[in-house]
């Protein structure tokens, strides 16, 4: 019998064996390496042979090659044992198969135990040595963290769950003021602090709950010596390793110096060197804050204040005293005003404000702008001088919803001016009504100078007469502006602030200019009549050395003899000349032409000086005349002072004239008492130039 | 008092691992009473466990070899487990004997098996690392020593991402690797699928909730979804045992039947 194929069996065995065990290489080379086996079996059963190794190493190699599933060796003998027992039993070697087959499976089974047990060792080895690596890992962990932990700058605290401190380290007990042992059983909790945000607290809970890993705030300890630090806190949580939350970690770096540094930037940012109150960027945050504050309703109101005259201290007593009284002045209005709803801030200069919100209402604005003149007025002691001083406040109460930042203070602004030009050393409440006349005269002003270009000004003129015989000897020149839009205004409506905006200087002179071509043109139609021509010059225009030879120069133009113009200052505008405008109130006199002080009685007359100004006339006020006028007669004592002032006028040789005549009764008593001219409703209303010549010839 | 502690432990062989365990399925004898029991509780609920675990071993070989073969000339095998019998260097080296391979597991007892075994092969590297972490991983230095970031490399993700639950997002995973891969380079997944509804793969999957890497199987759509927008290898995604057959001839009905998926994307 032909020995069967090895090929054949080889593909069978595959077949077999393949299914049972993970088999790193493909199915032909399998066959191919399994045929060379089975080659090795046909050879050793032909055989006669005592040596089984063969056999045995076939074992060994199918566990080799991983075959070490025992349905691998049971299909194995299967195989084997089924092709080769034909061919065995007919060649008389079944003895010789099972034999050989007996040695593969023992072969097998040694080598599988072989592997196993390596197998075992090498997993156990791998253990243990996992083991000492993890161990190492600890170690060196450990080791760093104990390194970390002792060596560390900042300080660090390890606590469980309840906040009791269970490790520190030196760093920390430095911080604290502490030693380890004792801050070993406190708790957190016995560090609270009362600029402590509250959280902190809060933030520790969720930490212990395990909710959160970690955060970071500011926070401020007191030492053990009671001294305050400020520190950086990081609290982080370390968990198990299931995740359950198991300790918390503080790390706690000391930050006092620049806590205070910053503080110190904070204070000096939002406070004002010299007092110490608050500044204008507080004060504009707050008031941004308060105005973005959209409740319905909600008021806010300010009272702008300004010292009266703060900077004649300035000047006369030096800076360091007006320093000092603005600190002294800062502290009591601070003592006296301050509260939660209400911020006192210095604006800069000798400017404070009061900021009201909420509940801001005008009585409420009011009484704390009467407490804040109460409170300036108190006098202060600097450098051994009891300094009076005023402030001026401006009010202003406006809805925080419908206002802006910058119309509230705008309206401050002008409020406190009104409060400056009533007189000083009060407080004035914005008045909607008022502004919108401001807003009005400033309108004009503005056009004012196109005005004089396009000559809508014109002079009327009123007669002034000579009491004694009620002879027509001049004429008071009065501006009037024939306003496009507004119609005829009078002097009252723009003079002010023609002043103010410096126009004045132009609009005198077409004044003076004008008032003299008239007289001109009445000494052409009447060359017997010198007609005194009164020309009123304010404040401004006397401060100019130029007046003097615009004067000069209107009188030769015009050919006037300068005994014929009369300028006329009010009584303050002349008290007020010093210095320079002085010295050209002289040389106008020099020139011939005479100064009358306007008004006069209306302001504080400081009679002694009238002798020494240049001034050859007086014009009495209205009320004095006035007075004339009872319905019950004169007064006694209104005559009397009337003569003594024309007395003294006549004494000082200067003419007496007398405004606002309106009756008959008045001129006469005027006459009476030596007054020289009148002028008024009874002798004459003011009237274009062409109707003065008929009034001094009535008859024509 | 006690003391907190600041290491791991790291080994805990009262329970199971699932690199002990895959390699009892594989006939190895790498394991623990607390593995075998473990391993046979999951047969008893899927008997063919076993063949399972040898045809996804079929795959990694079959997917090792065609990528070697394309030229690659690096591996990486996350979530290698305990290197028992073909393994990616023996079938990768077999080809290219330059071919160099990185075995990352984060069983310590894997790990130090892997090294123990390994230690004479200088074209190997077995380091213990979380996959989740893939930045992380291939930043090791025995890693970046070994793989060069800026040449192709083959990533072997086998029944591994399986372990990853779909809140820690491993399609986010997948292509944060694909991101730290230079162009020309390979991911390969296989992955359990239940092949249909009642899948006793599920059952078996929630025994795994005893280690401590349980099951998340998946669709074969969503398996699919994890590569993102790769471009697929022929035949795309599909039932272990058809990516690429050696004896396509020898599949029978079973293999369409196979609780897994298995494909592989080439990046860039």
């Amino acid at each position: 019998m032909t020995a069967p194929s090895a090929q054949e069996i080889a593909r069978r065995w595959v077949r077999a064996v393949a299914e049972t065990s993970y088999i790193a290489i493909d199915r032909p080379s399998l066959t191919e390496r399994l045929a060379v086996r089975v080659t090795t079996l046909l050879g050793l059963l032909a055989g006669d042979g005592t040596d089984w190794s063969p056999a045995r190493e076939i074992g060994t190699a199918l566990v080799a090659s991983h075959f070490t599933s025992t349905d691998a060796l049971t299909g194995t003998l299967d195989v084997l044992g089924t092709d080769l027992s034909a061919y065995a039993d007919a060649t008389g070697r079944a003895d010789r198969l099972r034999r050989m087959l007996h040695e593969l499976a023992a072969g097998y089974a040694d080598a599988l135990r072989e592997r196993t047990l390596s197998e075992q060792e090498r997993i156990h080895t791998a253990v243990i040595r996992a083991r000492a690596e993890a161990e190492q890992a600890r170690w060196d962990s450990e080791a760093r963290f104990k390194a970390v932990f002792a060596d560390a700058a900042i300080g660090i605290g390890i606590g469980d769950l309840s906040g009791r401190i269970l490790e520190v380290n030196q760093a920390l007990c430095e911080m604290l003021g502490y030693s380890v042992e004792e801050l070993r059983g406190l708790k957190a909790a016995d560090f609270t602090h009362p600029a402590d945000d509250p959280e902190v607290w809060a933030q520790l809970g969720e930490l212990f709950a395990g909710r959160t890993d970690h955060f970071r705030v500011q926070k401020a300890y007191y030492r053990r010596d009671g001294e305050e630090i400020w520190t950086d806190l990081v609290v982080s949580l370390i968990r198990a390793q299931d995740g359950t939350p198991r300790f918390a970690v503080g790390m706690v770096e000391d930050v006092t110096d620049r806590h205070r540094l910053l503080t110190q930037l904070e204070y000096q940012a939002t406070h004002d060197p010299l007092t110490g109150l608050p500044n204008r960027t507080v004060f504009y945050d707050r008031l941004a804050e308060v105005l973005g504050d959209q409740e319905p309703g909600a008021a806010v109101g300010v009272c702008f204040l300004d010292l009266d005259g703060f900077k004649m201290i300035n000047d006369t007593l030096g800076h360091d005293a007006g320093d000092a009284l603005l600190r002294t002045v800062a502290q009591r209005l601070h003592d006296g005003l301050a509260a939660p709803d209400r911020l006192v801030a210095r604006m800069g200069g000798d400017e404070f404000v009061v900021l009201i919100a909420p509940g801001a209402g005008a009585d409420v604005l009011a009484a704390i702008a009467e407490a804040a003149l109460a409170i300036v007025r108190r006098p202060v002691q600097v450098d051994g001088h009891s300094l009076a001083v005023s402030a001026s406040i401006g009010v202003v109460v406006r809805n925080a919803v419908t206002t802006t930042a910058a119309e509230l203070m705008k309206a401050a602004d002008t409020t406190l001016y009104w409060a400056k030009s009533d007189g000083r050393d009060r407080w004035a409440m914005f008045d909607p009504h008022r502004h919108a006349q401001a807003v009005g005269r400033y309108r004009l002003s503005a056009q004012l100078p196109r005005a004089i270009e396009e000559d809508q000004f014109l002079l009327d003129y009123q007669p002034l007469v000579r009491l004694e015989d009620g002879a027509l000897v001049g004429v008071e020149a009065l501006v009037r502006w024939r306003h496009p839009e507004h119609g005829l205004l009078r002097p009252d409506r723009f003079i002010e602030m023609a002043e103010l905006s410096g126009h004045i200087g132009r609009l005198g002179r077409w004044v003076l200019r004008e008032a003299c071509r008239q007289a001109a043109r009445w000494r052409a139609a009447d060359p017997d009549w010198q007609p005194l021509v009164s020309v009123n010059l304010s404040v401004r225009q006397v401060a100019h050395a130029s007046i003097v030879d615009e004067v000069r120069d209107v009188l030769a133009e015009t050919g006037m003899e300068p005994g014929s113009l009369q300028l006329e200052l009010t009584e303050s505008a002349l008290m007020a000349t010093k210095g320079e405008p002085l010295s050209t109130l002289h040389r106008l006199a020099d020139l011939g032409v005479r100064i009358a002080i306007d008004d006069f009685g209306t302001g504080y007359s400081n009679l002694a000086y009238l002798s020494r100004l240049p001034i050859h006339a007086l014009k009495l006020a209205g009320p004095f005349v006035a007075a004339l006028r009872r319905p019950t007669g004169p007064d006694e004592s209104d005559v009397e002072i009337l003569s003594t002032l024309v007395h003294l006028a006549h004494t000082l040789k200067l003419t007496v004239t007398a405004e606002e005549v309106e009756t008959a009764a008045q001129a006469e008593l005027l006459a009476g008492l030596g007054c020289d001219l009148g002028q008024g409703w009874h002798f004459g209303m003011p009237v274009a130039g062409g109707e003065i010549l008929r009034l001094r010839h009535p008859a024509n | 008092m006690e003391r907190p502690r600041w290491a791991p432990d790291g080994l805990d062989l009262d329970r199971p691992s699932v690199a002990r365990v895959y390699d009892y399925y594989l006939g190895g004898s790498h394991n623990f009473a607390v593995d075998r029991e473990f391993a046979e509780q999951v047969i008893g609920q899927m008997p063919n466990v076993p063949e399972l675990t040898r045809q996804n071993r079929g795959f990694l070989r079959r997917a090792v070899r065609d990528l070697a073969r394309a030229g690659v000339e690096q591996f990486v095998d996350l979530g290698s487990g305990i290197p028992t019998v073909g393994n990616v260097h023996d079938v990768a080296q077999e080809i290219n004997p330059a071919a160099r391979v990185a075995y990352v597991d984060w069983d310590p007892v894997a790990v130090a098996h892997g090294q123990a075994i390994l230690e004479d092969n200088p074209r190997t590297a077995v380091i213990g690392a979380d996959l989740r972490d893939p930045a992380a991983v291939f930043a090791q230095p025995a890693v970046s020593a070994l793989i060069d970031p800026a040449k192709p490399t083959a990533v072997l993700l086998i029944a591994v991402l399986h372990f990853v639950p779909d809140e820690e997002k491993p399609a986010d995973l997948v292509a944060a690797i694909a991101g730290l891969l230079a162009p020309g380079s390979y991911i390969a997944i296989s992955h359990a699928s239940p092949e249909k509804e009642e899948s006793v793969l599920d059952r078996a999957a929630t025994l795994y909730r005893q280690t401590a890497s349980p099951v998340t199987t998946r669709s074969p759509a969503e398996i699919a979804a994890l590569f993102g927008d790769l471009e697929m290898l022929d035949p795309g995604v599909v039932r272990t045992p058809l990516w690429r057959p050696d004896f396509p001839d020898e599949l029978g009905p079973e293999a369409a039947a196979y609780p897994g998926c298995a494909g592989v994307a080439r990046v860039g």
